[in-house]
């Protein structure tokens, strides 16, 4: 399976997302430019965490309007994975591939540990490596992790099961203790704790890799009923 | 040229922790009168002279330059000499 890591001026975590593919997963990462992008032979689109364009605006804002972002539109239409990880989730709020939109952390502080996330829908591509309501651990790393959506928008997410993770401790004051969502064809994640940076033991936590075995399972399961 | 001056809130009900800190500080300073406190932003947009001018503020404004998830936005248009 092949991956493309989209890379916007300010993405920082674009490395650590390809090694998560290439060296624990062992699939084919590229890191790509956004000016320069032809995503139309990835099998999966990752958008990396860091902050483009400075977060000026508000994070992600930016990046949601360069050129690559119609391409990701269109891969998520055709259904191809798409994970969108801490700015990179910013960017997918912003561009309005999810629903909701990003605030502050409520103590208004960076924010860089491990957090307990469970596991609320382990029925999507994502997740069906994970047990239901399975606790994991995995790092967080933002200033603006502070998900907010208005009360009709959460009853949709809820009915339509789109909450994928939670925090067990709130860091943030994301409404709900919402820590990861998808579209509502299931197609499309955003998070703010990083998978990727929990791909092995050494760097404290193994359980993001799971998240990426699942989308490449997923992915080989559809591959080989369409061939 | 018009300069358009352009105010954003964030919307009523949506929580302002900057503003809350912002409170509490002016609290401490004594200044016991003070309730809530709002943060919000400031943006100067030169444009040039064109028909429907408002029209394409409130464009760009919901495009781009405010969330419309979380926050509201004014705007005045003056004349520049």
């Amino acid at each position: 399976m092949k991956f493309a890591v989209v890379v916007f001026p300010g993405s920082n975590c674009d490395r650590d997302m390809a090694f998560a593919i290439t060296n624990a997963l062992g699939e084919e990462a590229d890191l790509v430019w956004y000016q320069e992008a032809d995503l139309s032979s990835y099998d999966g689109i990752l958008l990396p965490g860091g902050f483009s364009y400075g977060d000026y605006l508000r994070s992600g804002a930016i990046a949601s309007t360069s050129g690559v972002i119609e391409q990701i539109r269109q891969a998520a239409e055709k259904g191809k994975p798409v994970l969108g990880v801490c700015n990179g989730f910013q960017v997918l709020l912003e561009m309005g591939l999810l629903p909701g939109a990003m605030l502050p952390n409520q103590n208004l502080k960076f924010m860089c540990h491990h957090e307990t996330l469970r596991v609320e829908n382990n029925q999507t591509q994502f997740t069906d490596f994970y047990k239901e309501k399975e606790e994991i651990q995995i790092p967080i790393a933002h200033g603006d992790g502070n998900y907010y959506c208005d009360e009709a928008t959460y009853q949709t997410l809820k009915e339509n099961k789109q909450i994928a993770f939670t925090y067990q401790t709130n860091p943030n004051g994301s409404v709900a203790d919402i820590a990861g969502i998808t579209n509502e064809q299931g197609n499309v994640l955003g998070m703010m704790p990083h998978p990727e940076r929990a791909v092995d033991v050494l760097l404290g936590s193994e359980d993001g890799l799971r998240l990426f075995q699942s989308i490449l399972t997923h992915w080989r399961n559809n591959h080989a009923i369409n061939a | 040229m018009r300069k358009v001056k352009i105010y954003i809130t964030l919307k009523e009900g949506v929580l302002d922790p900057q503003g809350k800190a912002v409170q509490h500080s002016l609290h401490s300073l004594e200044y016991t009168n003070v309730g809530e406190v709002r943060i919000g932003k400031y943006m100067e947009v030169m444009i040039e002279d064109k028909d429907n001018i408002e029209q394409q503020v409130e464009k760009m404004c919901d495009q781009l330059l405010a969330n419309p998830v979380i926050e509201d936005y004014s705007y005045s248009i003056e004349e520049v000499v």
